[in-house]
């Protein structure tokens, strides 16, 4: 098995393992109650798995401009991932379409009244 | 066939399909919203893939667009949702 073989290989055990986290999040997104849960197993495949997936492109490529472009395209996920995420779970608190009886502290009804869910 | 590629096909569509279902069913608008951004990313994934099998760079740059204004799309629903949805659970 010569090393160019071997390369392809791990590319595509990457993209499998890439697909696999895209597979657990759908599982998620179905098996878990509420929206910041269902948030929770969303956000895996946004990073970890585009990561994987880019990694997976640049072995299989092996060219020095993919690499970069990649780099670009994985910093700007990391960017804007959080935003989405934290937009839609403080409109999920502010909805009340949260599980309270399972919240261990509820450290946004502390701070104050103006982030309360509204009634 | 490599057998590893059809796995990662099965794979892909099996998560496409889950996530289809619960865009369909969600109870919640924002519900939904998190679910088209898992459905975008595995389109992500899938470009990803499918560049890597067949060796080629063609879909690079709707990699960046995906990345880079995929977000607005659940940001938008989260902005607008109507408060008053969350009265009928």
């Amino acid at each position: 098995m010569t090393l160019d073989q071997i390369i392809d290989l791990t590319s595509l055990v990457l993209i499998l393992l890439g697909a696999v986290l895209c597979l657990i999040a759908a599982i998620g997104l179905l098996r878990l109650r509420d929206v910041p849960a269902r948030l929770h197993a969303a956000t895996k495949p946004q990073v970890l798995g585009l990561i994987l997936i880019c990694i997976a492109v640049s072995l299989s490529l092996r060219e020095w401009h993919v690499v970069a472009f990649l780099a670009v395209v994985v910093i700007v996920q990391f960017a804007t991932a959080p935003l989405s995420a934290h937009m839609v779970g403080r409109q999920a608190y502010r909805n009340g379409r949260l599980d309270t009886e399972n919240l261990v502290v509820d450290e946004l009804g502390q701070a104050g009244q103006n982030e309360a869910p509204r009634r | 066939m490599n057998p590893l590629l059809v796995v990662i096909v099965v794979v892909f569509a099996l998560a496409a399909l889950l996530t289809i279902v619960r865009i369909v069913m969600g109870p919640s608008i924002l519900d939904r919203a998190v679910a088209s951004d898992v459905l975008l990313t595995e389109v992500v994934c899938v470009l990803g893939a499918e560049m890597a099998i067949n060796g080629h760079t063609r879909s690079l740059p709707v990699l960046l667009i995906i990345a880079a204004i995929g977000v607005f799309g659940s940001i938008t629903v989260a902005r607008f949702v109507a408060v008053k949805e969350s009265r009928t659970p």
